[in-house]
């Protein structure tokens, strides 16, 4: 040992970076749990605050009553609300994404009105929510179309322009991970396009397709603003969807000022019911993008 | 592989008991019917292009009917080119094109009025590296070409069977027709993909150096099967192993440049090449 200690072949590393590395390490280490420590304390504040108004009789299963003494009821039309709303929003967002998603790879590729799309789903994304409830407001709601102002389709429109660009960009990423070994050998089957697309391209992809999708509903089921301007609030459970609804992102809006302590609490509840949904949707989301056959 | 019982549920499974295996490992192409006299195609005055790389510069080479030809040379030399160029699947690369002629018989493969789909059903290809379809069955898999293609036939199964047995791999899948084709080896994987192309009943199958991604049984059992598969269909071969070269092809062409430097015998061309480059290249001296 001490024979090679001191050649010059293989030098000792030495004593000022061994240094260097600890304090970077450490400095990393610290980012990280800041980065944890509210994350971590909204956790624990929803279950602390959420979890007692879960166990309250009724919470999931009576509509807010609007009563200004005694039990202010539930959540049920609030989360049916958001359901009807999101899946409304998902019919329209998912099929007309993963299409400009398709025409984007298979067909557009890299012409410039592609590349054109590209850019504007990347500024569609950094549009604020509120912008989607705005315009909706502004072209929808105002003028009445419909028969009546504010309604849950429209809420859902507003949603689906905020879910597509989500939508579009991610299917992009995983259609674009389909080899094109594949796309050519169906070619050189003398495959149609739209068939290779339809039994090659979209099996392939399929579960980061889904994937995708899934994160941009959890995402979209969150959102207040959008239906700040489109759908309003109410209270009663509806199933029409082109009336005002119930949505829990508004349910937990409106009762969070409230002065009343029950009504703070059930949006607490609201609030770990809502963030409980977008949990399964991602653990759903994980689940199905560990089968991808792709990497 | 496992004996008679399992057979015993495939009815259009005919030849004797005793042999059966034996003949399940070997290509057995007179699954796909009677010894056929194929078509030929004639390659004349091809340039092809890169965008602005010219890489096939005035090519004219003649694929006779019922034989392998090779075409042998450096990497670069357009080889592959040559071959994508036959079912127009070089204009699927971006920037690529071509101009010159293109026959299968007397037919215009590039002729406006014709199908480019029915160019490469009637044409079809084997890749360097196995691609079968990742989401498909080994059945599906074969089933694609008919599939993909929309090819309506009351006797799917019968096909796919008859080409599974056709490449010679029938003994190794029938028990598991329905795992997924990625699930087999790489040589397995090859001629799965060959049998994906026979299956469509092609005139003629290009391979794109089929056998460089194999182990060397692998390679010698894809090498049979061409040997075998000469007997119906017309085959060019696209390859950088010399000694495949000599051991499947008639006729070989070798290429430089974009140019074809040789087209002879292949024997001739190994033993007695009459161009002096063909001559450095097949001893080793370049490229």
């Amino acid at each position: 040992m001490s024979a090679t200690s001191g050649s010059t072949l293989l030098p000792r590393t030495s004593g000022g970076r061994k240094r260097k590395d600890r304090i970077m390490r450490g400095l990393m280490m610290a980012a990280t749990g800041l980065a944890l420590v509210p994350l971590i304390l909204i956790i624990y504040y929803l279950l602390y605050k959420g979890l007692s108004s879960w166990g309250r009789s009724g919470f999931f299963t009576t509509d807010p009553n609007g009563n200004f003494f005694g039990n202010p009821g539930g959540i049920r039309s609030a989360i049916l609300g958001t359901l009807e709303i999101v899946a409304l929003a998902t019919i329209i967002a998912i099929p007309v994404g993963i299409a400009v998603a398709l025409w984007l790879t298979e067909y557009g590729k890299d012409a410039w009105f592609a590349n054109v799309v590209r850019y504007f789903v990347d500024v569609m994304t950094g549009v604020p929510s509120i912008v989607f409830g705005l315009f909706i407001y502004i072209s929808l709601v105002i003028s009445h179309v419909g028969g009546s102002g504010f309604a849950g389709w429209k809420g859902s429109l507003a949603l689906a322009l905020l879910m597509l660009p989500i939508v579009i960009r991610s299917s992009e990423v995983v259609l674009l991970l389909v080899p094109a070994t594949l796309r050519e050998a169906a070619l050189a089957l003398g495959a149609p396009r739209w068939r290779i697309i339809w039994k090659v391209v979209l099996p392939t992809a399929r579960s980061g397709l889904v994937t995708g999708s899934l994160l941009s509903i959890a995402r979209g089921m969150g959102e207040t603003a959008p239906l700040l301007f489109t759908v309003s609030v109410a209270f009663g459970l509806t199933g029409n969807l082109n009336s005002i609804m119930n949505s829990l992102p508004m349910q937990i809006f409106g009762d969070i000022t409230s002065p009343r302590d029950a009504v703070v609490a059930r949006a607490w509840g609201a609030a770990l019911t809502l963030v409980a949904l977008v949990l399964i949707l991602n653990l759903i989301a994980r689940a199905v993008s560990r089968r991808s056959r792709l990497t | 592989m496992t004996g008679p019982e399992t057979t015993s549920k495939e009815p259009e499974k005919m030849s004797s008991a005793p042999e059966q295996s034996e003949q399940e490992a070997a290509p057995d192409l007179s699954a796909m019917g009677e010894r056929r006299q194929g078509h030929g195609i004639k390659v004349k005055d091809l340039h092809a292009y890169y965008g602005s790389v010219h890489a096939v510069k005035g090519v004219s080479i003649d694929f006779p009917a019922n034989e392998v030809t090779a075409l042998i040379g450096p990497s670069g030399s357009g080889k592959s080119t040559v071959v994508r160029c036959i079912n127009r699947m070089h204009e699927e690369i971006p920037g690529g094109r071509s101009e010159g002629s293109v026959t299968l018989d007397e037919i215009d493969v590039y002729s406006p009025d014709v199908d480019i789909t029915a160019v490469r059903r009637m044409i079809g290809m084997v890749f360097q590296k196995p691609n079968p379809f990742p989401t498909m069955s080994i059945f599906d898999n074969v089933a694609a070409g008919l599939r993909l293609t929309g090819t309506k036939t009351d006797n799917l199964r019968e096909r796919v069977h008859r080409a599974l047995r056709a490449v010679g791999l029938w003994g190794e899948v029938k028990n598991r027709l329905n795992s997924p084709g990625i699930g087999l080896s790489g040589g397995q994987q090859q001629r799965l993909c060959i049998a994906r192309a026979v299956a469509v009943e092609p005139e003629v199958i290009l391979m794109d150096e089929p056998a460089s991604a194999l182990d060397p049984i692998s390679t010698l059992k894809v090498e049979e099967l061409i040997d075998e598969l000469k007997n119906r269909y017309t085959i060019a071969i696209v390859t950088h192993n010399m000694q495949q070269a000599a051991r499947v092809a008639k006729s070989t062409v070798f290429m430089l440049d974009g140019e074809v430097v040789e087209h002879a015998e292949t024997t001739k061309l190994f033993t007695n090449p009459s161009d002096e480059r063909t001559e450095r290249y097949v001893t080793g001296k370049f490229g």
